[in-house]
């Protein structure tokens, strides 16, 4: 424990704090401008939709797209079951009911996915190879005549890892099939441009960006291609009938300011980030044995660390870890005691899966931090694998493949 | 996740932890669980004259795996292999106060502490060595 009671947050991917910037733009729609953006007939409803067109057009100029292009919603769970449902409805009478995907996707798209399938919609799931990424051929072959839509994450959640977005937007493009991007993990920390990398609809959400929780986004194309979807929720038109219910106001206020700061700052602060998850890294494989870095490192968002420390069980890691908050690839605390489906997908051994840690470095991470963490995680590791038999085996030149487990 | 204070203790302060000699016809060993489910425990025995003077584990897995398994091995150490015999998987999660989806850590204490004694049976050439499989 540092200078405080609380653990250190090592999180960024699941949450962050609200910028007090953020907070101080927000808070005079709760209680002083608190009008309803649809009400046409007063000031209070006028100031409201004024705030969240400003908040529209920031969030534009940072995906170089137009204001007009911009749904909010609820966030990005919500922004992934519009675009991946609202373009299956609508292009459902074309006769277009097959979706490409990948198997590393988030549950929000998988899930959405899987929904669609039971209502008569084919999906392809795409394999990833060990680096975690698709390639833009692999997107290509999948195609079809029949083929709706494409929806392949940004940046992974768990990894940290890019697909070759340009790319595979370009293939689909050329296919005349629509490309959804799940952008919620890059947007705010590397360059999103729906222009030059032929993104027709990206999912956004706040609250990874140092906003409020609750907002997100979804980006639409309006021209080459006009992107059409049928909405999901109906009541009020909102949204240009995209999206019904009663606007989001500080929310969406927060989400644009929060889009305006980390754009401004985008250059120097992945630079800073990038700088630090290196030192962190760096510390890491070359203090500890058997600790390998799960993923492309080349091709990686700046702040995210997912890293796997062999022979060691990754609950059992986090319960040293507890003046740290990290996450951990290993879902051992569910019942079906799966290890992360995303790095079982890269093809990563067992105990490797089991023992992988999620380290996202964010806004107000310190260098001090990160020496502690290292020499944490290092004393830790130690102990754990001087009672691991897994380890004892390794050190005994037992190759664990040979053994023949009894699995329960 | 709250952990009971009891498996915090074993936790940090794990008892028996180590490595007896899997050659000595005195000791028996039992591993049982694998690296795909996210455990894999040693339980080791030393028995001298059908008593159980000396006990190690070493376990892969977690938090409440490792307290089970160091549980085990404080319990067995004055037992007679007959009375190891009949530990049950319920009195460990009992006295961990382990939650449901932790039962199957207690299983596979038990399950070790079996395997090792079959283990040490087997060596001793002892009858009634084959046992039963709870898996």
């Amino acid at each position: 424990m540092t200078d405080t009671k609380r653990p250190i947050y090592l999180d960024y991917a699941a949450t962050c704090p609200v910028d007090t910037r953020v907070l101080e733009a927000m808070l005079p729609y709760f209680t002083d401008r608190y009008g309803n953006a649809a009400s046409r007939t007063h000031v209070f409803g006028w100031q409201a939709e004024e705030a969240v067109e400003a908040a529209r057009r920031e969030i534009a100029t940072s995906l170089n797209a137009d204001p007009k292009e911009i749904t909010f919603t609820s966030g990005a769970t919500e922004s992934n079951n519009l675009a991946i449902k609202g373009v299956v409805e609508y292009l459902a009478e074309a006769g277009k009911k097959h979706i490409v995907t990948a198997v590393t996707e988030h549950k929000a798209v998988l899930d959405t996915c899987k929904h669609l399938e039971r209502h008569g919609c084919e999906v392809t799931y795409l394999p990833v190879a060990v680096d975690g990424r698709v390639t833009p051929e692999q997107v290509a072959a999948a195609l079809r005549p029949d083929t709706a839509i494409v929806s392949l994450m940004f940046a992974n959640n768990e990894t940290g890892v890019l697909h070759p977005i340009t790319e595979i937007g370009a293939a689909c493009r050329a296919a005349g099939v629509l490309f959804h991007t799940d952008a919620v993990q890059a947007f705010g920390k590397i360059p999103v441009d729906v222009e030059a990398m032929n993104i027709d609809l990206a999912s956004l959400s706040a609250h990874k960006l140092y906003g409020p929780k609750g907002v997100g986004a979804l980006y639409i194309r309006r021209r080459k291609p006009r992107v059409r979807i049928a909405p999901q929720i109906h009541g009020g038109g909102h949204e240009r009938g995209t999206r019904s219910g009663t606007l989001n106001v500080p929310g969406i206020v927060g989400f644009g300011y929060a889009a305006k700061v980390a754009r401004e700052e985008l250059a120097s602060e992945s630079a800073r980030v990038f700088e630090l998850r290196e030192h962190l890294r760096r510390r890491l494989v070359t203090e500890i044995p058997h600790a390998i870095v799960n993923g492309s490192l080349e091709h990686r968002l700046p702040g995210t660390l997912n890293i796997s420390f062999a022979y060691v069980e990754g609950e059992s890691l986090l319960m040293g870890l507890k003046d740290i908050a990290v996450s951990s690839g290993s879902a051992c605390t569910s019942a079906s005691l799966e290890p992360s489906y995303v790095l079982r997908a890269m093809g990563l051994d067992d105990e490797l899966a089991h023992s992988s840690l999620r380290i996202t470095i964010g806004r107000f991470t310190t260098r001090e931090e990160l020496d502690f963490v290292a020499d944490l995680i290092g004393r830790e590791v130690a102990r754990l694998r001087d009672m691991s038999p897994l380890w004892e085996m390794v050190q005994e030149g037992i190759d664990l493949r040979t053994i023949e487990w009894t699995p329960h | 996740m709250a952990y009971s204070n009891k498996v915090i203790d074993h936790y940090e302060h794990p008892r028996n932890v180590g490595s007896l000699d899997k050659g000595d016809a005195s000791v028996g060993t039992g591993i049982v669980g694998a690296p795909a489910c996210g455990d894999v425990m040693k339980l080791q025995i030393k028995v001298e004259n059908g008593v159980i003077t000396d006990a190690k584990f070493k376990t892969y897995g977690c938090g409440s795996a490792i307290a089970s398994s160091s549980l085990v091995t404080e319990w067995v150490k004055g037992m007679s292999v007959d009375q190891a015999m009949q530990i049950k998987n319920s009195q460990i999660a009992e006295e961990l106060s382990l939650p449901p989806v932790k039962i199957h850590c207690s299983v596979l204490a038990e399950d070790a502490i079996k395997a090792a004694i079959r283990d040490f049976q087997q060596k001793q050439g002892a009858p009634g060595s084959e046992g039963e499989s709870k898996h």
